[in-house]
């Protein structure tokens, strides 16, 4: 079964030349330069509201979401266009970062008191993993940790065993769903099914405040380029090549006296901690986070949108996750009942005739 | 002719008790509330044949009565006297029961049932009667006890017998009736010792000490029995568990891909079901009971055939690319189930159990083995075997074995796998699609059926390991027992957490699964 599970097809070899050659400077800084330019759009929502170039609240969250998704389909490239391992549980970390990120802000409008839910339930006082997360460090250190550990203790049993292919995709979309069940629970002291909402206020600032809003918008487009320039390092470096190696053929690789568990540990530790980033980002900006982020259906998509960019580059996902998304946010309210079909037929068609994405096609006109 | 003079002759004497008790009707519907009570309790503590038809008829609440106060039956719409043969002298007002009299007229009731012949009817009687009996029938359960011949039904009396003797104000027969409790293995007998044991019920040290006794031997029969339910639940799981795994274990051994769409086509198999049970009830409703086995061979055609025309069409040109395979099943399972949505409706359809699948057997006092469970424990075990005989005795069998073991040497010999892909694939399908049959007997059917299985089925074969159907089977019940045992000590979400974890654990000893196919490949 392994001989299957793992015979490199020809157009693997391909697929590292094209992987090698990828994060040309020019591509690059194209895109940092797209993402500079998005930020005229808290600029222009700064402006009153009767202006004609004002750019409303709705438009300002939704670019903001559809940019925190683009961190995590970049982690999600990271480990499988790079390592070759299919996350299908990456919308666990996305929501433990946001979950940490939800901790400081329903301290934070709850003051002295409880958080409301916990009110309801009549609690009288906060479960030990609360503690501290009033404080706005501590919380920024959860939203690291609590991704990072898990993604730590996980990686380091299944890289241990050699979990790979299809197991590791399952095993994740296991512990995600498990996540998920775990979190649902009202007396696992995260709100149950309505997770959190109703916040206030972030460090002081009023969260609705156009201000606030712009701000986060800024720190999401920062976080985005400073994790797609740290890639594209990682990516050129040794590193980088060990990864793909790794991915092509993994046992020649440990004949060659490399052993893999290290660079896939580092590289899903990594990937887990910047979707921990990405999610404290999109709680403020989006105002709630609560279970239904952890399904197996979210993480799943996730995949997609690097898929239709195209894996093993850095600027597919980005574009993948803005176009899906950009989709998605149109269908759902054009043709609600079709979107389900659109997106079905999409996996099945960037699968069948986009192996390599968009950028795929693009690259076929590169003389190089 | 004779049968309209038979006829005649059935319903005269079924009117003569009527007449032969008068009085009773007429004065019940001539008391008050107060009397009626009184009325009813003597009349439980005095049970008589006769009155049968007059109990049924309030308990239906066709009695009546007219301004002469005179009791009057309804029957068919027309008001009868019920003793005698007078007319109504007005339109007869219904009489109406309040809930205390509703409460004495079902002791009434049973009472009255307990002089019946059909043993069934004795027993469920006793059992009403140990809810709700009343101190002023314990001479007639003694009397009734004495003759008593069935078991079950002795044993359903003393019961009853001895949670009237509980209040007795003789600590003696308290003490009697507390042993009596300690025999039984029935759970209401476990509320009533428990009852008794509460602070300040029973002033009598020695009761008391029995009764803690009592409790204890009642708490050890009825442990025996919830274990055996959740091992019963367990295996019933596993079962179902089994049914939706094998098709899997089958097409990602032959072809390394996991069938994200599977989950689907148990749906699909549920849907054939209900499909099949429409059908029946507007062309044949007298076979409707033969729905599920029509269902069977129905499922099993359609998903077979939709499985095989996926492989044809999507999965045979991604060969080689099991995560890109995994992305494109799931594509497939979004549009199926969207599908199913805009066809059928998000809501959950309606599947019923036919007559010989719903009801069960009582094991012991707190267990209820249902059919349907024991039907599907059997009907996976019969998959099994069919599947393993198909795998090992024919020659498409033989293929898929020489494909999953090295698919380039089979190709070499002969071995057409493009064909053996297609047909196991519409095998696993097709075997899932039966497996949505037994689901739509158990559970709801609805768009979302397959979703909550495939996680589940995928760590069977994770465990069981692929190309052995032996590992599949013990893979299949472990997890489903390990889960219904796990579930009421830490709860079903902690419990799926521990599983997943020791899975994760498992792995790491063994990376194959329980039953491995032994290799020396390696790319």
């Amino acid at each position: 079964m392994n001989a299957q599970l793992d015979s490199a097809p020809l157009n693997q070899t391909l697929l590292a030349r094209f992987s090698a050659r990828l994060g040309p400077q020019l591509s690059l800084r194209l895109t940092l330069l797209i993402l500079a330019s998005l930020l005229i759009i808290p600029m222009l929502h700064l402006l009153p509201a009767d202006s004609p170039l004002h750019v409303s609240a709705y438009i300002l969250t939704l670019v903001g979401k559809i940019l925190c998704y683009a961190i995590v389909a970049l982690a999600l490239d990271l480990v499988w266009g790079y390592a070759g391992l299919l996350s299908l549980g990456h919308g666990l970390f996305f929501a433990l970062g946001g979950y940490a990120m939800g901790m400081y802000l329903m301290r934070e409008s709850a003051g002295d008191g409880l958080p409301e839910f916990m009110t309801f339930l009549s609690w009288t006082e906060l479960p030990w993993y609360w503690y501290g997360t009033s404080s706005f460090l501590w919380a920024m250190c959860l939203v690291v940790l609590a991704p990072g550990l898990l993604a730590l203790v996980f990686g380091f049993f299944a890289f241990r065993s050699r979990i790979k292919g299809v197991y590791f995709s399952i095993m994740t979309q296991a512990l995600t769903f498990a996540g998920m069940l775990l979190f649902f629970r009202n007396e696992t002291g995260f709100g149950g099914n309505n997770g959190f909402t109703n916040f206030r206020s972030l460090l002081g600032f009023d969260i609705t405040a156009p201000g606030t809003r712009a701000l986060l918008f800024c720190a999401t487009i920062a976080l985005l380029s400073g994790s797609l320039l740290l890639s594209w390092k990682l990516a050129r470096s040794k590193f980088g090549r060990v990864l793909t190696a790794l991915r092509d053929a993994e046992n020649r690789l440990m004949f060659c006296g490399y052993d893999p568990r290290g660079y896939k540990l580092f590289i899903w530790v990594l990937s887990a901690v910047l979707c921990g980033l990405a999610g404290a980002l999109y709680v403020p900006l989006v105002g709630i986070i609560n279970p239904s982020e952890m399904s197996p259906t979210n993480s799943i998509e996730a995949a997609v949108w690097v898929a239709l960019g195209g894996r093993g580059t850095l600027i597919g996902p980005l574009l993948g996750a803005g176009m899906v998304n950009g989709m998605k946010s149109w269908f759902t309210v054009a043709f609600p009942e079709y979107w389900l079909f659109f997106l079905g037929a999409l996996f099945i068609l960037v699968t069948l005739y986009l192996p390599k994405g968009l950028l795929g096609i693009l690259k076929k006109g590169d003389p190089k | 002719m004779s049968a309209i003079v038979y006829r005649i002759l059935l319903s005269l004497t079924l009117l003569l008790p009527l007449c032969a008790q008068a009085g009773d009707a007429n004065d019940l519907v001539a008391a008050n509330a107060g009397q009626q009570a009184k009325l009813l309790e003597r009349w439980a503590a005095q049970p008589d044949p006769a009155r049968q038809p007059l109990l049924d008829a309030l308990q239906q609440g066709r009695i009546g009565s007219d301004s002469s106060k005179t009791a009057f039956i309804e029957i068919d719409g027309k008001w009868q006297a019920v003793e005698g043969a007078a007319e109504p002298q007005s339109n007869p007002r219904k009489l109406r029961l309040n809930n205390r009299l509703r409460g004495l007229l079902i002791i009434a009731q049973a009472s009255q049932q307990l002089l019946s012949d059909d043993p069934a009817e004795r027993l469920a009687a006793a059992q009403t009667l140990q809810q709700k009996g009343k101190p002023a029938l314990l001479p007639l359960l003694n009397q009734q006890l004495a003759s008593e011949t069935d078991e079950q039904v002795q044993i359903a009396m003393t019961l009853a017998l001895a949670n009237l003797e509980l209040v007795d104000p003789d600590p003696q027969v308290r003490l009697k009736a507390v042993r009596l409790l300690g025999e039984t293995g029935e759970p209401l007998a476990r509320v009533r010792l428990q009852g008794l044991l509460a602070e300040g019920v029973e002033p009598n040290a020695l009761v008391r000490s029995a009764a803690a006794t009592s409790l204890e031997q009642v708490k050890r029969r009825l442990l025996f029995g919830e274990l055996l339910g959740q091992a019963f639940s367990g295996l019933s799981l596993g079962s179902i568990l089994l049914l939706a795994a094998l098709g899997l274990a089958i097409t990602f051994g032959l072809l390394g891909v996991i069938n994200m769409a599977h989950g689907e086509m148990l749906m699909l198999g549920a849907y054939a079901t209900y499909m099949v049970q429409v059908l029946f009830q507007r062309f044949a409703p007298e076979a409707l009971a033969l729905y599920p086995l029509v269902a069977l061979p129905v499922a099993f055609f359609i998903t077979a055939a939709i499985g095989m025309a996926l492989e044809r069409t999507v999965i045979r040109h991604l060969y080689g690319r099991p995560l890109e395979t995994l992305l494109a099943t799931w594509g497939i399972s979004l549009i199926l189930i969207q599908l199913v949505r805009m066809v059928f409706g998000a809501q959950n359809v309606e599947v019923a159990n036919p007559y010989w699948l719903s009801g069960g057997i009582q094991v012991l006092p707190n267990l209820v083995l249902p059919y349907s469970r024991i039907v599907i424990i059997g009907f996976a075990l019969f998959v099994v075997a069919l599947t393993w005989l198909l795998l090992n005795k024919t020659r498409l069998g033989l293929n898929v074995r020489a494909v999953t073991q090295n698919r380039n040497m089979a190709a070499c010999c002969g071995v057409p796998t493009g064909r053996v892909d297609m047909l196991a694939f519409g095998l696993g399908s097709g075997i899932a699609g039966l497996g949505g049959v037994a689901l739509s007997q158990i559970g709801n059917v609805g768009p979302d059926l397959g979703q909550s299985y495939i996680i589940d089925s995928f760590l069977v074969v994770v465990l069981g390991g692929v190309g052995q159907l032996a590992g599949s089977v013990m893979a299949a019940f472990g997890l489903g027992i390990a889960n219904k045992i796990l579930e009421p000590q830490i709860g079903a979400v902690l419990g799926k957490i521990l599983i997943l974890g020791l899975i994760i654990l498992f792995i790491q000893k063994r990376p194959q699964g329980l039953f491995a196919l032994k290799g020396r490949v390696i790319d």
